[in-house]
């Protein structure tokens, strides 16, 4: 058994272990949640040191990395096939480490732990399998394996409303989910696995444009597929105008969640624009950029405007999720280096900064039950600890250089002004934005007069500062230092991008 | 060399991570750690001095560099660069961060966030010395920003003060305004020429790279994080109010460096500005000069006198660079450094005493009103005398040093403006000779009122106290470094530093845009600049003179009666004391147009967006209701229908099984009959 596969399925055998432990104790179940959350964690730090950074991967089977083939469903051409390159690495790694500090964000759900530590395992499997799965059938199977815990987590550990958001979240990804599927059928029928002869689900072989059927040939054939696969993506990146569900969601999922939630889930609809939509019909990926550029500008204001007029805290971040990953957009849509690496960079990146925005609510929530930007002011004066952290968050997503934020969103603006020169300058406004309603909260919860009902708060625990210094520290060392990760994307993306014509 | 160069900046750096770590736990909270950092550091850049000077080479450069990002097609390279301009710079940052962090022993002691404060003083050192010595405009960028985030927790030191909040986050969304046009200058610069180096850049420009409107477009773009940093007109607005901050930081951060660093970036762009954007900037600084010097005659608060001051004095730079008086404009950055930060630090004496005396009184009042001044000079000797030396600098007084540098302003832009050959660029002299008065008249004015006269509150006055040693020494030695010998030697001519080392050393770095184009883009004869010096020289003595006569006539010698003659002024008056509106007309548009259209937006997120999703799950659960109903009624109905009447049917068929014989048999011979009835007709 390969490092991949343990890798993804030891938190299943974990989600075992839990369910076998009897509810009262509650302390084997989180321990055993935080070990199964770990090692996956130190597999994955250790394939890092393995990785070798010359290796191409996207549609090269030989040079991709870690990579395991075992017979499933021979009769339909479905394989278990999973592997590694500079796409998806970063994610896997990134991955395994919010899944470890997002169990100990779960320290003190209040009910039915035992089910919510055993679903939270099962989820991470689902993560890590999309990321690790080369087979189009195998992704979507773990890509729906991710959606039942999900459903059940904000339906279940969440918030007033929480039915409501589980159920939009779960119907909306379902519907991508639907467009997916027939997108992956239509590729399916029209591939032939080049030694076999049969139809397969084989990605790499879909990549390769002499497997496709006259039919897949067909230009109009190829926009559907893309648009329909694009589509079932965007849900959940999630691009405007198909992002209203992340707010409800993010608004009524415990802490832990919302940080998976932003910190991974929203990274795979970029992440299969990437390794499915863009090497399997790369004509179309070049003939539509324009589109996906507009859209990452539109995304990137249009959160950032509507971030401002947030009074939820949560919301707020939500919103500047939305922002962000309008950066991933924008410079996903040029096909130069610079845009390409800076937009996987912003998706590594963002996951640790929002991942920290998320926890730091949390633990504000956990002691003020209530979420309101308005109702605090002051908290630096009786939390200076937590008031330090906070602003290391709140700057990072502001983009201030020395923080991985910047080098990304620099690297992205860098990569596109060339190819859309006004589409990018407008984009850049956002930065003044995001400084404007970032630097906003800033105020209205951290300084100022202290507000009377927070004369006693507590100050944040040991636990909590365990959950997000990790994220503060990479986050400043990736600032000034970004090159591991840089080094682990490079070969891929710009191998990546010279196939697209 | 460059080792020494990256200590001096690392130095405070490493103090920033002592203070916030450790800093509360250690002996005075560790302020001897952050000063120690930056007085090695000032031993070190004084060193490098030492040695420039020694050398006296105008052409001396050292670069060094590595390669940061290496993307293969597309790389970062960062550097340091060393040359007169950039050590001068250190000195210059080193020497007043020295003395401010001295200073604020005595300023800040007993302030709840003591070791905090020294932290984000060593943070801003450090950001600062990086911003001087990268080679390139992608480094001087993220100090840039870096400085920006320092000056924004500084400002906002006090964070408790609603007001002092407030300034900050406007500082720093303020400059990223500025610096919204500086990321898109650079976006236009590595696009063209695919690096961040200055001496790429030149070379990109030199070889037509980069040219005509875009090359324009580069150096007044990149000049607008300048106009955000250096508080220039129309994003001046946050400098004022960033004086909430405690006062040491309103002189390093807020006159003598950090708003300086605009200057600096405009020289250090020197070479790349094309005429078109020298005309643009020059323009910009000669208005700003204008503008805020109105505005300073009648503020009523000590440190905002100062602060449109300074915006003033950098619209002076601004200019100056902007006519191609590149020497000129790096001189007055350097003297003006020493006497501005001398000139809050002396202010922060002045309020440091009065708040002691409200304090004492338990009188709430503001402690920087100079109304409640007056006859201070008698209880405060050494900041008096200290604070009219560098009054004197500043109204550009023979024999200090501000005469020399503002003189040479005056010259360069007159010499610009006779040898452009359209007459409207006499405006900038003009602009720049008018401001000189204001600025004269302003400072003495403050003089009078604060140090001679009546005291205006008695109570108060009782109660004033000379500051420490630790606050007046640090004036002492500003105020010597205000006079005029420093920067004329070897010369010794009070009136001219033309022999001196500063312009020997600062000469003005090859334009490459002329390289490029062949001519000149300034182009001043040797005998137009003399003579221009000559005339600059004496009107400007002449103005300086009459401002402050007019400032005696008026506070001191009380020949007009200043109510009437407010009101005389009338509109005049009013625009500047409540300096053009320009914040009212900003909150009034910009500010509430954002908020609205945030708001509008969001309506429009839940209203249209989320509505449209919602309504998309009401059509679907109205359709499957209904056709719940159709199944219900209509297809279950028939099926059901069909059961009734199969039933029905049933239900008539079965009175016919009777069970009696006599029936069935009645039924069969009646059926029988039937039958052959039929058949028989």
């Amino acid at each position: 058994m390969g490092f991949l596969t343990l890798i993804t399925f030891i938190p299943v055998v974990g989600m075992i272990i839990v369910l076998l432990l009897p509810k009262k104790n509650l302390n084997a179940i989180r321990w055993v949640s935080a070990a199964a959350t770990f090692i996956p964690f130190v597999l994955a730090s250790y394939l890092w040191t393995q990785f070798n950074y010359n290796l191409g991967g996207i549609n090269n089977e030989s040079t991709f990395q870690f990579v395991e083939h075992a017979r499933w469903i021979p009769a339909f051409g479905i394989e278990y096939f999973m592997g590694a390159d500079g796409l998806s690495f970063p994610m896997i790694w990134l991955t395994t480490l919010l899944s470890f500090i997002c169990i100990f964000a779960s320290w003190n759900i209040d009910k039915a732990q035992k089910g919510y530590f055993a679903l939270f395992l099962l989820l991470e499997t689902g993560m890590i399998g999309v990321f690790g799965a080369l087979d189009f059938f195998l992704f979507y199977v773990f890509w729906e394996v991710m959606l039942l815990p999900m459903y059940f987590l904000i339906g279940i550990w969440g918030g007033p409303r929480r039915e409501y958001a589980a159920i939009k979240f779960f119907l909306y990804t379902l519907f991508g989910s639907v467009l997916m599927l027939l997108a992956m059928l239509a590729l399916y029928f029209n591939t032939t696995d080049p030694v076999t002869g049969a139809h397969t689900f084989n990605m790499l072989h879909m990549m390769d444009q002499s497997n496709h059927s006259d039919w897949l040939k067909i230009l109009d054939v190829r926009y559907l597929i893309y648009i329909a696969l694009f589509i079932g993506f965007a849900i959940k990146i999630p691009m405007f105008p198909f992002h209203t569900w992340l707010p409800d969601a993010h608004v009524e999922a415990p802490t832990a969640i919302s940080v998976i939630l932003a910190g991974i889930l929203l990274k795979m609809g970029t992440y299969g624009i990437l390794r499915i939509s863009y090497p399997i019909l790369p004509d179309i990926a070049a003939s539509t950029s324009w589109y996906m550029a507009v859209f990452g500008m539109i995304n990137i204001l249009y959160g950032a405007f509507v971030a401002m007029a947030q009074k939820d805290f949560k919301k707020m971040v939500a919103y500047s999720s939305i922002s962000h990953m309008g950066f991933v957009l924008l410079g996903m849509s040029v096909f130069t280096s610079a845009g390409i690496i800076g937009a996987v960079f912003q998706m590594f990146s963002h996951g640790t900064i929002t991942a920290m925005l998320f926890l730091m609510v949390g633990v504000i929530y956990d002691r003020a039950h209530h979420r309101d930007i308005e109702g605090f002011g002051g908290l630096g004066l009786k939390m200076p600890v937590y008031t330090g952290i906070s602003s290391v968050a709140l700057f990072a997503a502001l983009g201030l250089p020395g923080m991985s934020g910047f080098v990304a969103e620099i690297m992205v603006f860098i990569g596109a002004f060339p190819v859309y020169r006004t589409i990018t300058i407008i984009s850049a406004i956002g930065i003044i934005i995001t400084a404007a309603y970032i630097l906003w909260t800033l105020q209205r919860v951290f300084l100022g007069k202290l507000n009377p009902k927070y004369e006693n708060i507590p100050e944040i625990n040991g636990r909590e500062i365990f959950t997000m210094a990790p994220l503060a520290v990479m986050t400043i060392l990736f600032g000034i230092w970004p090159i591991p990760i840089l080094n682990l994307m490079k070969t891929s993306l710009n191998y990546l991008i010279q196939i697209i014509p | 060399m460059v080792e020494i160069a990256v200590i001096i900046a690392l130095l405070p750096l490493l103090a920033f991570v002592i203070q916030i770590f450790f800093g509360k736990r250690l002996p005075r909270q560790g302020d001897w750690v952050s000063i120690g950092a930056i007085v090695s550091g000032f031993g070190l850049s004084l060193y490098l001095f030492i040695q420039m000077l020694t050398r006296y080479d105008p052409g001396f450069v050292i670069t060094e560099s590595f390669t940061w990002i290496d993307l293969g097609s597309f790389k970062i390279n960062l550097g340091i660069y060393l040359d007169n301009v950039s050590i001068t710079m250190l000195m210059v940052v080193t020497i007043v961060s020295s003395l401010v962090h001295i200073y604020s022993m005595a300023y800040m002691e007993g302030d709840p966030r003591y070791s905090r404060f020294y932290a984000y003083l060593s943070l801003f050192s450090f950001s600062m010395l990086g911003l001087i010595i990268w080679d390139n405009l992608f480094g001087i960028y993220m100090m840039w920003e870096l400085v920006g985030l320092c000056s924004y927790l500084l400002i906002g030191f006090w964070f408790e003060k609603d007001s002092a909040s407030n300034a900050a986050k406007k500082a720093f969304i303020t400059n990223r305004i500025g610096d919204f046009g500086f990321l898109f200058g650079l976006l236009i610069v590595v696009t063209a020429i695919g690096s961040f180096t200055l001496t790429d850049i030149a070379e990109g420009v030199a070889s037509g790279k980069l040219s005509g409107g875009w090359l324009t477009a580069a150096g007044i773009l990149l000049f607008c994080g300048a106009i955000g940093k250096s508080a220039q007109f129309p994003l001046h607005v946050w400098l004022p109010d960033a004086m909430e901050g405690p006062t040491p930081v309103s002189a390093l951060i807020h006159a003598a460096t950090m708003v300086a660093a605009g200057v600096y970036l405009v020289a250090r762009l020197f070479f790349m500005l094309s005429l078109d954007a020298m005309i643009f900037i020059s323009y910009i600084g000669a208005f700003t000069a204008i503008f805020a010097s109105i505005i300073a005659v009648t503020q009523n608060d000590i440190k905002r006198v100062l602060a449109y001051s300074t915006v003033s004095q950098l619209g002076y730079m601004i200019m100056a660079l902007g006519a191609g008086s590149f020497t000129a404009g790096f001189f007055h950055l350097v003297t003006h450094a020493m006497f501005k930060a001398g000139l809050f630090l002396g202010s922060g004496s002045v309020i440091h005493a009065m708040h002691h005396a409200m304090h004492k009184l338990d009188v709430h009042d503001d402690p920087n009103d100079i109304r409640l001044m007056g006859g201070f000079k008698d209880k405060m000797p050494t900041t008096y005398r200290t604070f009219l030396i560098y009054t004197l600098a500043l109204s550009g007084i023979p024999f200090f040093s501000g005469f020399l540098s503002k003189d040479a302003i005056l010259g360069g832009t007159l010499a610009f403006a006779v040898s452009q050959s359209n007459p409207i660029h006499y405006l900038l002299p003009v602009f720049g000779f008018a401001a000189a008065i204001l600025t004269a008249f302003y400072m003495f004015r403050l003089v009078i009122l604060t140090f001679h006269g009546e005291p205006q509150r008695k109570d108060l006055y009782e109660n004033i106290h000379e500051s420490p040693k630790t606050i007046t020494i640090p004036l002492s030695i500003l105020a010597v470094l205000s006079i005029f010998i420093f920067y004329t030697l070897p010369g010794i001519n009070p009136f001219s530093a033309a022999h001196g080392w500063f312009e020997h050393l600062m000469a003005a770095p090859a334009s490459a845009v002329a390289q490029f184009s062949g001519h000149p883009v300034v182009d001043i004869s040797e005998h137009t600049a003399h003579s221009s010096h000559t005339l600059a020289m004496i009107i400007s003595i002449i103005v300086a003179l009459s401002g402050i006569l007019t400032a005696f006539a008026i506070y001191y010698w009380k020949k007009m009666d200043v109510e009437a003659l407010t009101e005389k002024m009338g509109v005049l008056y009013r625009l500047s004391y409540n300096k053009f509106y320009v914040d009212e007309i900003y909150e009034a548009t910009v500010v509430r147009g954002l908020l609205m259209w945030n708001n509008l937006l969001s309506w429009f997120d839940n209203a249209i967006i989320d509505g449209l999703v919602n309504l998309t799950a009401w059509i679907t659960r109205h359709t499957s209701a209904l056709s719940g109903k159709f199944d219900n009624a209509v297809i279950d109905g028939m099926v059901n229908e069909i059961a009734d009447i199969t039933q029905g049917f049933g239900r008539q068929l079965r009175r016919v099984q009777t069970g009696q014989i006599q029936t069935y048999i009645f039924a069969a011979v009646v059926g029988a009959v039937v039958i052959i009835l039929v058949r028989l007709v």
